[in-house]
């Protein structure tokens, strides 16, 4: 060393030398889906969603053990637009029926319409998005142009044209409702798709599955499926809130649930008549839809936060 | 341990005195945290450095050293979870290191200028080149008509600047672009430019002429400028000074070919000894470690002089390119290229990007169909093989791929991803399924209970041996390598380097590795094939191409390499 002075060692006690490339072991194992679990957990958004979801579905599957009137049992209509009283907490519709009770068991349909139809658009959204965005060429274009005539179609008008159909007309149940908004709905899902997809298919992991003899298919749903879902999953949960929104606009208008179900929609559309003399009989069926859809809509956000790939460790 | 950072200003050293001049940047026991949701984490501590007016200082670390988020304190540019926590960064005696934004904006630019790293995404594709060149004139108040932006651009070292400031990054190549960030760094003149990794994702030859030009320019300036990089060897050739980061601290600071030749601290020994640049040797450690290894490799090269495992003949690839509706013009991405590989041993393809190197990998691996020619393996047209003989060839060759972050499905744990061979290929049962991941986990060196680990918990060159088990798992013949090592730190690239060769001499392998990087292939091919622009302009043994290439671009290629002007010790001469 010719000058000492602007030859700085840092004392080696201070700089410890580690082994090159150590393996950190200080942690257990963490899958993705493990780590957003994780990160899942400790989110209020998360929490408050959640327990207000579990408390839908357990309202929705056991509506008898909220409430001991069935819905349309002893409307009179001498309680019409009547304010609570002891055991009708919210109060009676313009039909003098107990309003608590048609809230309770409105849950079971809104659900169920919502869940099925996510159900179905996954389904056939993903087959077809996957398959299009995997295989690309004339599948894809084919697919693409479908999905885009269907894209078109407004939600209202197309369920408008298409409940008017004979068989709809006739079958009227929560299948044609759920049949209706998953053929309408069911592009975006499968657009979404594709595009995780074809952001996936290229990946060095696929070829390498590739070198290794894994045929082409097996490759889509072993390696690029899986690693295309997070994007899925986030819509679904979104799309939830919004198909239960769809299914009570459509009751609301009548082309909907049949009369003997109980739905949201249809009280809010009955509310109609009493909206100036009674306004809260319209409340109570919109704001259970509202805190429904805002719990899912909630749940979706927390979901894409924790499924960021970006917030994921190194 | 954040006293313990606090309490050593004994060791902190003052260049300025020694020399009576004022050092243009002074940091003085710099401590940067970041608040993590885990916590704060300090991410550099006790760091130190200066840089006198006109001079070069470079910082090397590896990557999360801490190199880059030094230089970013320095220009006031910190995300906004970290802070500066302790010390001083003096800017002309200035203490900026808590100066207000105000205070910095006037800096940046005409003060201290800054050149980032990768060119690719630090232009705005929606501007024109031009455009993003006036913005950074105007915003230090300097003219800021065409004439100056295309002024500023021709000093840049790009030809045509009129024409070209009227064009889109997307115009423009690699080097070019970062011609185009240096012309803005330098723009208004500054009187610091850092440098971060300003090359390294470019050409060897490309990144030669920038740090030639980035040279010229500074020293007429007077600039002075702080390189940041991850490669000694083009440290210590460009840099007056280096000071050497590890783990947040500087380790080791002083005139760079003091610090190559009398490394002190055992990292900076490590690192010197390791940078593939300086290191100009095959690993011979490991080839010689066994006897049986040397007796393998002779009378394999002697007696069977015939036996290529590969036979690559005339092999061509043309791509269509689309120009509109219906028009396609061809474009040869492999033209006519011919080589062996001999069993049991290493042939490296280098070549520049768009050489068609990976090309050449992809249609050896059965991904792609050549346009022509022929691929023989064991003496068999690979391009007659039917699907079942196909799935057998699969065994045999394996690839090992570059991204270590995306050949690892992130949704697999390392036992199943190297179990997918055995699994696909319904070799064994569970049990000895799992015994030969442990096995395979041995060979590379790694403990058997990262099994129940995901690739998102090990590090790039963990990876990137996890990748080198699986490809293994079927005890195959050849494994390709595409640039496999390219990604990793230069200890980490040392490390696998050393393990290929390893599992070379045990297992009898042949790899065919494709690089840009001669200075890997020194170290580890025995035959290099020269590509450029898909045809193979020079082949020989590894030792005649490096000691007397004949071809002009193979020659350019060599003299690029970071640190090869360099004289070192002698065993390298």
């Amino acid at each position: 060393m010719t000058n000492k002075n602007s030859h700085f060692v840092a004392p080696i006690e201070e700089t410890p030398l580690l082994a090159t490339d150590t393996l950190k072991t200080d942690q257990a194992p963490l899958s993705l889906w493990a780590d957003a679990w994780r990160k899942l957990r400790r989110r209020p958004l998360f929490i408050i969603s959640a327990l207000l979801i579990l408390a839908l579905v357990v309202v929705a599957l056991f509506p008898g053990l909220f409430s001991s009137v069935a819905p349309n049992e002893g409307c009179e209509l001498a309680n019409s637009e009547g304010g609570p009283t002891a055991g009708h907490p919210f109060g009676f519709t313009f039909q003098g029926c107990d309003i608590y009770s048609r809230v309770i068991h409105g849950t079971q349909a809104s659900l169920s319409v919502g869940v099925l139809a996510v159900l179905c658009v996954l389904i056939v959204g993903v087959t077809f998005g996957a398959l299009a965005g995997f295989y690309g060429g004339w599948l894809d274009i084919v697919l693409a142009r479908l999905g885009d005539i269907f894209f078109a179609l407004p939600l209202i008008l197309g369920a408008l044209v298409i409940t008017q159909l004979p068989v709809f007309r006739q079958n009227k149940s929560v299948w044609t409702v759920v049949l209706v908004i998953a053929v309408l709905a069911w592009p975006q899902m499968a657009r979404i798709t594709r595009g995780a997809v074809i952001e996936v298919r290229n990946a060095d992991f696929v070829t390498a599955a590739r070198a290794l003899g894994v045929s082409k298919f097996s490759a889509l749903v072993r390696h690029v499926l899986p690693n295309a879902l997070a994007p899925v999953i986030v819509l679904a949960t979104l799309e939830l809130g919004v198909f239960i929104v769809a299914e009570a606009t459509l009751s609301f208008l009548g082309i909907g649930l049949p009369e003997g179900i109980m739905s949201w929609g249809h009280d809010i559309a009955a509310a109609q008549s009493s909206i100036r003399t009674k306004p809260e009989i319209l409340l109570y069926p919109a704001a259970a839809l509202s805190i429904t859809v805002l719990s899912f809509i909630m749940l979706g956000d927390a979901v894409r936060d924790a499924l960021d790939p970006k917030s994921r460790q190194r | 341990m954040k006293e313990k950072a606090m309490t050593t200003p004994e060791i902190r050293i003052d260049e300025a005195d020694t020399t009576g001049v004022r050092p243009l940047l002074e940091i003085r026991d710099l401590a940067i945290t970041f608040k993590t949701g885990s916590g704060e984490v300090q991410a550099v501590r006790n760091a130190h450095l200066t840089i006198l007016p006109g001079e070069t200082v470079a910082i090397v670390g590896e990557s999360g050293s801490g190199k880059s988020t030094t230089a970013l304190a320095a220009i006031g540019l910190l995300p906004t979870n970290g802070k500066v926590s302790a010390g001083q960064i003096l800017l002309d005696g200035e203490d900026i290191a808590h100066a207000s934004e105000r205070r910095m904006i006037e800096l940046r630019g005409n003060t201290i200028g800054m050149v980032p790293q990768d060119p690719m995404s630090n232009l705005n594709p929606v501007w024109k080149i031009g455009y993003q060149v006036r913005e950074t004139l105007r915003a230090n108040g300097k003219p800021s008509g065409p004439a100056d932006v295309a002024k500023v651009l021709s000093e840049a070292g790009l030809p045509d600047a009129h024409r070209r400031a009227n064009q889109y990054p997307h115009e423009f190549s690699g080097g070019m672009r970062q011609r185009a960030l240096i012309a803005i760094g330098l723009s208004c003149q500054p009187r610091l430019l850092i440098a971060d990794e300003p090359t390294s994702a470019l050409d060897v030859t490309v990144q030669r002429q920038i740090l030639d030009h980035l040279e010229t320019m500074t020293s007429e300036l007077g600039t002075s400028v702080l390189l940041i990089t991850h490669d000694l060897g083009l440290a210590a050739e460009r840099a007056d000074k280096v000071v050497v980061m590890y783990r947040g601290q500087v380790v080791e600071a002083g005139p760079s070919l003091e610090l190559l030749q009398d490394p002190q601290h055992p990292y900076t020994k490590r690192l010197v000894e390791s940078a593939p640049s300086l290191a100009s040797r095959r690993i011979q450690a490991a080839k010689e470690q066994g006897v049986e290894a040397a007796d393998l490799l002779a009378p394999a090269t002697e007696v069977q002089a015939n036996d290529h495992i590969l036979q690559i003949q005339d092999l061509r690839k043309v791509y269509k390119l689309r120009q509109g509706l219906g028009k396609s013009t061809d474009f040869a991405a492999v033209d006519g290229v011919s080589f062996n590989v001999k069993r049991g041993t290493t042939t490296a393809i280098v070549g520049e990007s768009g050489s068609g190197k990976s090309t050449v990998a992809k249609m050896v691996l059965q991904l792609e169909k050549p346009t022509d020619g022929k691929i023989l393996f064991d003496g068999v047209d690979t391009s007659l093989l039917r699907s079942a003989d196909l799935f057998k060839f699969r065994r045999r060759v394996q690839p090992i791929f570059q991204d270590p972050y995306g050949s690892l499905d992130p949704m697999y744990n390392i036992y199943r991803t190297i179990e997918e061979p055995l699994r696909v290929h319904k070799i064994g049962n569970t049990a000895s399924r799992e015994k030969k991941v442990r096995e395979l986990l041995d060979q590379v060196a790694l403990p058997q209970s990262t099994m129940q680990r995901y690739p998102n918990e090990l590090s790039g060159g963990q990876r990137q041996r996890i990748a080198i088990a699986r490809a293994l798992a079927l005890d195959p013949e050849v494994i390709i390598c595409d640039e496999a090592v390219s990604a990793l730190d230069v200890l980490v690239q040392a490390q696998v380097l050393n393990l290929l060769a390893d599992l070379q001499s045990n297992l009898g392998l042949t790899y065919l590795f494709i690089t840009h990087d001669l200075a890997v292939v020194r170290q580890i091919a025995d035959h290099v094939c020269v590509m450029e622009q898909g045809q193979l302009v020079e082949t020989g043994s590894t030792d005649d191409v490096f000691d007397s290439p004949q071809q002009d671009y193979t020659k350019a290629l060599l003299n690029a390499i970071p640190g090869a002007r360099l004289m070192l010790p002698p065993e390298v001469a």
